[in-house]
């Protein structure tokens, strides 16, 4: 079993630089190196053992500052186990990607070696098991994500990745002075450990503190209203495989951490906060939603429906019930799915149109571009929550879990956002609907007709694509999957409940 | 009474006054320049050699009191040197090494004597050597004017320059109101406790009959007044950003980082040994000091425009961060110095880089502008990367994990001393400090707005920069090498 030392392998396996002297040349090794991660995650996959998916797997442990108890641990559960694919899987498709659709601004060999660091600190979030270790991992991707952002974004480029990485360093550090109330009070770094205590040798008093601050410090991250403000700056501006990436595996950064770290190891200060996690969560949604409405910028709408699609994630947490929190870990994986296809779509969208605003676009793509219509309408609509895709199930669930919330919280107060939540929803498909009915449909503006016809639809664009559709209808159709190897952990985390 | 010496263990400052001595003599009789800075430079990494053996062997210590006068007393030794001693030791002659290698052309193109100036440099630093090692009030106020003095006159060997004469100035009459206000406090704290020794103030003080107290505390807080200057901590840091402007740039970097590692040291040493009885007293005391000494710092720093004026501000409020663990008062107290230690040592590091890339680029430039850095990845791409992980190092993020553990180390020992609200304070002020450390560092990657600078280190300062940068990555891969020295320190 630790024959395959899995994140190790990952975290090694990616060298900064080398000696490749043209464009194409890095490009295949990019996709090379990522695909190898990806088949390692796969192969992962196949070690894991899926009979005991709430076990930590395939760990490693080594000492690496112990005066101030500091290892370097790492593992596989069934909860991290489908974002660590997530995460490869993206990665990989966003260097297929780039591969032949290269961001403006050059530099490709700096932005490649800044995807693979990104990658790393996002694997290494989603494995560390000790608490300085994930901060770290945390902290790898600010610079990179910065440098991705100032370099080859586009419209005030420099303000959105400063106001990102001050957003997220605020969050880290109150994250920061949290973790390590816990981890003093409770002794130990190690996540394992805090999980099987279940906050046992903490008092009240600190775990609503430490609670507060690690639920701060991830809701920024998250992005929680009302401290999402840095996203759809960052969104907007970021090239095409960053806001992928952005939206695809930082956000869930942010859920992970909560439901990982912050709900096992101060579950009285969980449920101390948990109304109020509620409440903003339903906020987030119902703003999410009315803030795209008044979007016209396409990726600044899908921004914002990130907002409201983490809203969901962050209700079903809120109600601290196996149900719920399943239905958050299925919403990460599938807005990462569908949300990333969705700013594939808008970045080529944006190549070929040479511009993200809905009224310029005017109507009629399934007249001028069918395919690439057809793939934004499919991601569309499973964004908005249609049944039998993706994002239905963790829309569902989460609402399901708000009905009946876990024991201790007040049932009136969830059944509320619950209600809330639905009208939010309803919202959500109310803009994508507007949105689908203002490009897609319609007719052509006469001089988009005159402009000849539009690019059709490359390999490589192909290639990104149709990973994610393909698994955003299995995941959609047989839910069961993931929903499998999440439960166990979840009630093990949860503490048996 | 005779006394015996451990001569071995006052070794590593020893070496140094000589050497003092004999660069002054070599320079009365026309030694040239470049001679002086390899005495000054040998002397230095001789006695880096003496506190590395010293380091095999065990504590260290002398100048004790003679067995007839302890009575029934400890020990009550005036110089020690153990394990935090030397860490600290070694802490101050790297750095004392890098700025001799800073200063060689400075020396030259500022028309400093150079006799003097390395004379003065060495004293300092056998100021800073033997205030690490004091055990007993008397010592550590000697050592410390010893580490003082010196420094007013090398702010002010630009004779020239009306700034310098300004800075130093500026320094002498802060210094000399702060040495007073602390010899008061000695006085006070010996006339409640009857002692001069840490090792004899500290049960002194936990039996001190209530009527004595509040001399005790007046005493107390007009100490940590004195060092608070040291370290340039608010209200005491006005003169640090005048003074780093006006200075010789090695002097500069010479007051941020040796003079600063001392002053904590002095500082840890005085509370922890001495006073941990009235950690109540000292501990919200401090806390309320770091705190402001870090917001005020970072906010300043927020507004400067010139390279050493923003270095200068951040150093206050690096102080800020390295004030906060002590603020536990007397809980963890052993750890929170074991983190003040950590971080002063991981600070030395990360500054001295950063001041020896600036005097690399102001050797060519006259002035000092933050926008002259625009474009240096350009013209000096070596440059510019270690510059840039340097500002990252201090600013506490990967790749520059050094700094963040520094933060971690600090972060951990407040939160464990139950002073969470100031690990919250101090998580905000990161955010401040990174806006201004990472626009710095973009402004490097950014076109040039005229001509690039043309820069062109000479082989010293090259050599200081490739240490420190050496050093840097060095801890941020293994930072345990630190942690761990400092885990031993009691």
């Amino acid at each position: 079993m630790m024959a395959i030392p899995l994140a190790g392998a990952l975290a090694l396996a990616l060298p900064r630089e080398r000696f490749l002297g043209d464009d194409a040349a890095l490009g295949r090794f990019a996709v090379g190196l990522s695909g190898a991660t990806l088949l390692v995650g796969l192969s992962a996959l196949t070690a894991f053992d899926f009979g005991a998916p709430q076990r930590m797997q395939l760990r490693v442990d080594w000492p690496w500052a112990p005066s101030i108890g500091l290892r370097f641990h790492l593992g596989v559960d069934g909860i991290s186990l489908p974002l660590v694919l997530l995460t490869a899987l993206l990665t990989f498709l966003c260097l297929v990607y780039t591969a032949k659709h290269p961001p403006a601004g050059g530099r490709l060999r700096l932005f490649t070696a800044l995807l693979l660091v990104l990658e790393v600190g996002m694997l290494g979030t989603f494995v560390a098991l000790d608490l300085v270790l994930f901060f770290v991992f945390f902290e790898v991707v600010l610079v990179p994500m910065y440098a991705v952002i100032a370099i080859w974004g586009t419209g005030d480029r420099r303000a959105a990745a400063l106001k990102f990485i001050l957003y997220t360093l605020l969050g880290s550090g109150l994250l920061l002075a949290g973790m390590l109330l816990v981890g003093v009070k409770a002794g130990t770094l190690d996540m394992t450990v805090l999980a099987q205590r279940h906050g046992e040798g903490l008092t009240r008093g600190v775990q609503i503190v430490a609670f507060l601050l690690m639920a701060l410090g991830f809701g920024v991250k998250a992005p929680m209203w009302p401290l999402h403000t840095w996203l759809p700056d960052a969104h907007t501006a970021a090239p095409t495989a960053g806001s992928v990436l952005l939206a695809g595996v930082l956000l869930k950064m942010g859920t992970y951490g909560i439901v990982r770290i912050a709900l096992p190891s101060a579950p009285e200060g969980a449920e101390f906060w948990a109304p109020w996690l509620g409440l903003l969560a339903v906020v987030g949604i119902v703003y999410g939603a009315l803030a795209c409405l008044a979007q016209t910028d396409l990726k600044r709408m899908i921004a914002f429906s990130s907002v409201g699609h983490m809203g969901f994630v962050l209700l079903g947490i809120a109600t601290l019930t196996p149900v719920g929190v399943n239905a958050a870990l299925f919403g990460n994986i599938a807005h990462g799915l569908i949300t990333g296809l969705l700013f594939f779509l808008a970045g080529s969208v944006k190549d070929r149109y040479g511009t993200g605003d809905l009224r310029e676009l005017g109507g009629g793509l399934l007249t001028s571009a069918p395919r690439l219509a057809s793939v934004l309408t499919f991601a569309s609509v499973a964004s908005l929550g249609l049944p039998g895709l993706a994002g239905f199930w963790g829309e569902m669930l989460a609402l399901l879990g708000a009905y009946r919330p876990d024991a201790d919280l007040p049932r009136a107060t969830f059944v509320t956002f619950m209600a809330v939540g639905g009208i939010g929803a309803v919202l959500t498909a109310a803009y994508f609907l507007r949105m689908l009915s203002r490009i897609t449909h319609g007719p052509v503006p006469d001089e988009r007709l005159t402009a000849g016809p539009v690019a059709a639809v490359t390999r490589h664009e192909y290639a990104a694509w149709l990973p994610l559709v393909a698994l955003t209808l299995l995941v959609g159709l047989w839910p069961k999957t993931l929903l499998d190897v999440t439960t166990a952990p979840v009630r093990a985390l949860l503490g048996g409940g | 009474m005779i006394q015996g010496i451990d001569y071995a263990a006052i070794a590593p400052p020893l070496i140094l006054a000589v050497a003092a001595l004999g660069a002054l003599l070599a320079d009365a009789f026309g030694a040239p320049r470049r001679a002086l800075a390899l005495v000054s430079g040998g002397a230095l990494g001789v006695a880096l050699l003496a506190v590395a053996a010293l380091a095999f062997g065990g504590r260290r210590a002398t100048f004790c009191l003679p067995t007839g006068l302890r009575g029934n007393g400890p020990r009550s030794c005036s110089y020690v040197a153990d394990d935090f001693t030397l860490l600290f030791q070694g802490v101050v002659l790297a750095a004392a090494v890098i700025v001799v290698l800073l200063s060689v052309r400075e020396v030259v193109e500022s028309r400093i004597p150079a006799g003097e100036y390395h004379f003065l440099l060495l004293a300092a630093v056998v100021g800073a050597l033997t205030l690490v090692a004091a055990r007993d009030l008397v010592l550590l106020a000697v050592s410390l004017e010893t580490l003082s003095l010196p420094v007013f006159a090398l702010v002010a060997l630009r004779r020239y320059d009306g700034v310098a004469s300004e800075a130093a100035l500026k320094l002498f009459l802060v210094s000399v109101i702060s040495a007073a206000v602390m010899l008061f406090g000695i006085s006070l704290v010996y006339g409640a406790t009857g002692a001069m020794h840490l090792d004899r103030i500290a049960p002194a003080l936990d039996r001190l009959p209530t009527e004595l107290e509040p001399v005790a505390v007046v005493g107390i807080v007009l100490v940590l007044a004195g060092f608070a200057f040291k370290v340039a901590a608010v209200p005491f840091h006005f003169w640090a950003p005048d003074v780093y402007q006006g200075a010789p740039l090695p002097v500069a970097a010479f007051l941020s980082v040796v003079s600063k590692a001392a002053g904590f040291a002095g500082l840890a040493i005085v509370l922890a040994l001495g006073f941990p009885a009235f950690g109540h007293v000292w501990g919200p005391v401090v806390a309320v000091l770091a705190a402001v000494t870090m917001t005020l710092g970072n906010l300043l720093a927020l507004r400067q425009t010139t390279a050493i004026r923003l270095l200068a501000w951040s150093s206050v409020a690096q102080s800020g961060y390295m004030l906060a663990p002590l603020a536990v008062g007397r809980s963890r107290l052993p750890e929170a110095v074991a983190a003040t230690t950590a971080y002063v040592a991981l600070y030395a590091v990360m500054n001295i880089g950063a001041f020896a890339v600036i005097v690399a680029v102001r050797e060519r430039l006259t002035r000092d502008a933050l926008d002259d850095y625009r474009g240096l990845a350009r013209t000096r791409p070596g440059l510019a990367a270690a510059m840039a992980f340097f500002l990252i190092c201090l600013a506490g993020l990967p790749p520059g994990v050094m700094g963040l553990f520094a933060k971690v180390v600090v972060f951990r020992a407040a939160v464990a001393g139950d002073v969470t609200w100031l690990a919250v304070v101090m998580a905000v002020n990161t955010v401040i400090g990174l806006y201004y450390y990472l626009l710095w560092a973009v402004r490097l990657f950014t076109a040039p707005a005229g001509r690039p600078a043309d820069v062109a280190p000479g082989t010293p300062v090259r050599a200081a920069i490739a240490a420190a940068f050496a050093g840097a990555v060095v801890l941020s891969v293994a930072p345990q090498i630190v942690l761990q020295t400092v885990a031993t320190v009691s």
